[in-house]
């Protein structure tokens, strides 16, 4: 196992010394990065037609890193997720094309049962409703010694005591007794707390968190996102997190992909994109969050017109009809996610003169 | 910085004060409303009862927003019905334009309803999937009887959809045509057809989307400039109700434990549970966000059938000390127009209720 060096406990240190490095440096070139993923196509045939949720998308997730995933919703943040993991239920859902490397491999050409592996111990998975991942009939320490006794060979008591172990990593007081409780018995954060102590019992490379705490009251959101980072950057797992939240971005990812209509419209550190972002949907999404660290302005600038119907995308760029840039290129032709200065990338043909004026708009 | 500095700091903002108010539209004066939870098959016996809503008291003038915030099951929704009587105060008082509702006949309500308009969280379940989208909309001009002629219906309610942003030729449509910030539109232009002085907001832009949210959060703003209307804005989310809110009250497990102008309550809050309810909600901003302290609560909500002693933050407060499990604190005046229920907040001990 090529684990990185464990970084320093204390985590807001630990996490702008790596958005420093990120910025500054290349990423190292002799390593391949920890997940690969290489114009993924997942679609949905259902009776009322055939919708692709998620149109060409690439991107990497280095060792240790935490990349964030925002966007509206149906944008095809969760199917991007699912296809990693081979969880797109079949039907409707079909992978169509593309490669997921996971340290080299492709799990895309995986068997049932090697997958069943790496989602034990190379990649976990949180997902947004604690109640629905959780097995209402199994007693809390059966669902966290499961994974323990499959992937590891724990036995017995010595699953048990890992499992109160890991109770006590994410803050479940009096844990040898509460493994004998049952998922209704615990509140919405406490059941948080066991699913993240599910996904990282087997200490995966990869933690995914799809929503994690958006069910959640905001001061236990900010206890379990607290709790996610510092364990993570303990244990040297990359983390991937979804959300349509722009703040919990912006607080833990190193770097982040923008999603809109199933494709990844801008991409870069959390620093380039918020502050000189380059693609029209991005600027529409800052502009219509209020937010905290800005005088209460009387109106938002919001994106007019709606989220289109995945079902039946406008030609050319996806986001055309919502756009103040748009041109008459961008009814005819798909914009690609290209490089844009260091180590943003954004899908616009404008993008150029969107980020000159968002510039001007932001200092 | 530390919770107690954070505190220290705000706490020392604090200036000179006297008060003046113009006539409330809408008083809620001691309300309280309790749910009995009963066991038993034949004889049904009240086994514990949660204190939704215990004690509380808020004004809203004429045009303002009041912003109700707070975690789940602090009481925001009871309190709200409990305004249009959808729930049954146990003790207290709600007067509308002067008048006293609790206790009102219930066709004596239903003119006082005219004027309070409602609109819910969900767009999907709080429209009938089987009305016609118009017909929704001008439900209340026929109940109340406000339409004069069928064609006069029929221009009110196109008129009532281009005021929330819809096409008029949308009234043929079902719900289910309509994306969810376009059903929220439908919800709002329902609510303000009979023409009323107070919209009840319960999380009205909490499910939609940000660039959809934003929308609805604007014409929420021209309408009410337009129209001087007066909102119950509830929201857990604080940093949308700065946006819209004059005043905001920010409740816990039953109480109000603070009550402010927007511009005090998120410059200077004076409760612990304000601060750090602020303090939990991450900003759009790497660099501000990679810098900040923030005040972490320990511990996970209690129990609201067994709620804690004194006062009912002391288990995840982080300044309590050993008075905030015996005495109750009351809310009380400590700067004009604010008002804090904490037994250590500057000028507490001094001051009346
Ligand atoms: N089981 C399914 N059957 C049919 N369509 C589906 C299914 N699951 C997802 N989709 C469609 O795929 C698209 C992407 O969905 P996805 O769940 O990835 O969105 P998301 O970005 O996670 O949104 P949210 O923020 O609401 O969770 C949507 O248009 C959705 O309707
Ligand atoms: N009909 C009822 N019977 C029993 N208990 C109830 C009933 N309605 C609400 N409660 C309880 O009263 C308390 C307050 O609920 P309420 O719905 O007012 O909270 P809220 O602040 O609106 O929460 P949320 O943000 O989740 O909507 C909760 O503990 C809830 O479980
Ligand atoms: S009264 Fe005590 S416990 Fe309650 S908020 Fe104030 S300091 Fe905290
Ligand atoms: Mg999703
Ligand atoms: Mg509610």
């Amino acid at each position: 196992m090529n684990r990185l060096p464990l970084p320093p406990n204390e985590p807001g240190a630990a996490r702008t010394k790596n958005a420093d490095a990120l910025m500054t440096e290349d990423p190292p070139t002799s390593s391949p990065p920890l997940l690969q993923v290489r114009d993924l196509r997942t679609s949905f045939h259902t009776p009322h037609g055939d919708i692709t949720a998620v149109a060409g998308v690439s991107f990497d997730v280095a060792y240790g890193e935490t990349l964030g995933i925002v966007g509206e919703s149906g944008c095809g943040k969760s199917v991007t997720a699912l296809s990693i993991m081979r969880l797109v239920p079949n039907p409707p859902g079909v992978i169509e094309s593309g490669e997921v490397l996971f340290e080299g491999a492709d799990l895309l050409k995986f068997s049932d049962k090697e997958m069943e592996a790496v989602r034990g111990d190379g990649i976990g998975m949180i997902f947004q409703e604690p109640m629905s991942s959780l097995n209402p009939v199994l007693s809390i320490g059966r669902q966290i010694t499961e994974p323990l006794e499959v992937h590891l060979g724990l036995k017995g008591n010595r699953a048990r005591s890992r499992a109160a172990e890991l109770l006590d990593m994410v803050g479940i007081a009096d844990s040898r007794r509460r493994l004998d409780d049952y998922p209704h018995m615990l509140s919405g954060g406490q059941r948080q707390r066991v699913m993240i102590a599910i996904a990282l019992s087997c200490e995966p490379k990869l933690l995914i968190a799809d929503e994690a705490t958006t069910a959640l009251d905001v001061t236990i959101q900010a206890q379990i996102l607290e709790l996610m980072k510092n364990l993570t950057s303990q244990l040297g797992t990359a983390l991937v997190i979804i959300t349509h939240n722009l703040g919990i971005i912006a607080r833990y990812a190193d770097r982040l992909n923008v999603m809109y209509a199933g494709m990844i419209r801008e991409s870069g550190t959390a620093e380039q994109v918020y502050m000189t972002p380059a693609h029209p949907y991005t600027i529409g999404l800052l502009n219509s969050v209020p937010r905290l660290d800005r005088p209460a302005s009387d109106r938002f600038d919001p994106i007019p017109g709606e989220i289109p119907d995945p079902g039946n995308l406008p030609s050319g760029c996806a986001f055309r009809p919502r756009c103040r840039w748009a041109t008459g290129r961008c009814e005819g032709t798909e914009p690609v996610l290209e490089p844009f200065g260091d180590r943003q990338k954004v899908a616009c043909f404008e993008s150029g003169a969107v980020a000159r004026s968002s510039q001007v708009a932001w200092t | 910085m530390t919770a107690s500095t954070a505190l220290q700091e705000s706490w020392s903002k604090l200036g000179k004060f006297a008060p003046t108010l113009p006539e409330p539209l809408l008083s809620v004066r001691d309300l309280n409303v309790h749910f009995p939870i009963r066991r038993g098959f034949v004889i049904q016996r009240e086994v514990a009862r949660v204190r939704a809503v215990d004690g509380i008291s808020f004004d809203i003038r004429p045009g303002e927003t009041l912003g109700l915030v707070g975690e789940s099951g602090s009481g925001k929704t009871t309190a709200a019905k409990a305004v249009i009587q959808l729930s049954k105060p146990r003790s207290g008082s709600i007067k509308f334009e002067g008048q006293e509702l609790v206790g009102l006949s219930t066709s004596a309500m239903r003119s006082v309803r005219r004027k309070m308009g409602m609109v819910f969280q969900d767009p999907y379940g709080s429209l009938n999937p089987r009305m016609r989208a118009g017909d929704i909309v001008g439900e209340p001009l026929k109940v109340h009887g406000l339409a004069t002629s069928r064609d006069d219906y029929r221009s009110q309610i196109a008129s009532l959809l281009s005021i929330v942003g819809l096409a008029p030729a949308m009234a043929e449509r079902y719900p289910n045509e309509f994306s969810g910030g376009q059903r929220q539109r439908l919800g709002v232009a329902r609510a303000i057809a009979a023409k009323p002085s107070l919209l009840i907001l319960d999380e009205a832009v909490s499910a939609l989307d940000v660039s959809i949210q934003a929308q609805i959060l604007n014409l929420l703003q021209d309408l009410q400039e337009q129209y001087d209307l007066a909102y119950l804005f509830i929201a857990h989310d604080l940093s949308v109700v700065r946006h819209i809110a004059d005043r905001v009250a920010v409740m816990y497990m039953g109480r109000i434990v603070e009550t402010a102008n927007s511009a005090d309550l998120y410059t200077r809050p004076l409760h612990p549970y304000t601060q750090a309810l602020l303090s939990a909600i991450p900003t759009p901003n790497p660099i501000h966000e990679r810098s900040r302290e923030r005040i972490i609560l320990k511990g996970d909500l209690p129990s609201p059938l067994a709620p804690p002693s004194g006062c009912r933050f002391h288990t995840r407060c982080p300044i309590a000390t050993d008075v905030c499990s015996m005495t109750v604190p009351e809310l009380r005046s400590l700067a004009p127009d604010q008002r804090a229920a904490c037994l250590l907040a500057p000028g507490y001990a001094e001051s009346a209720i």
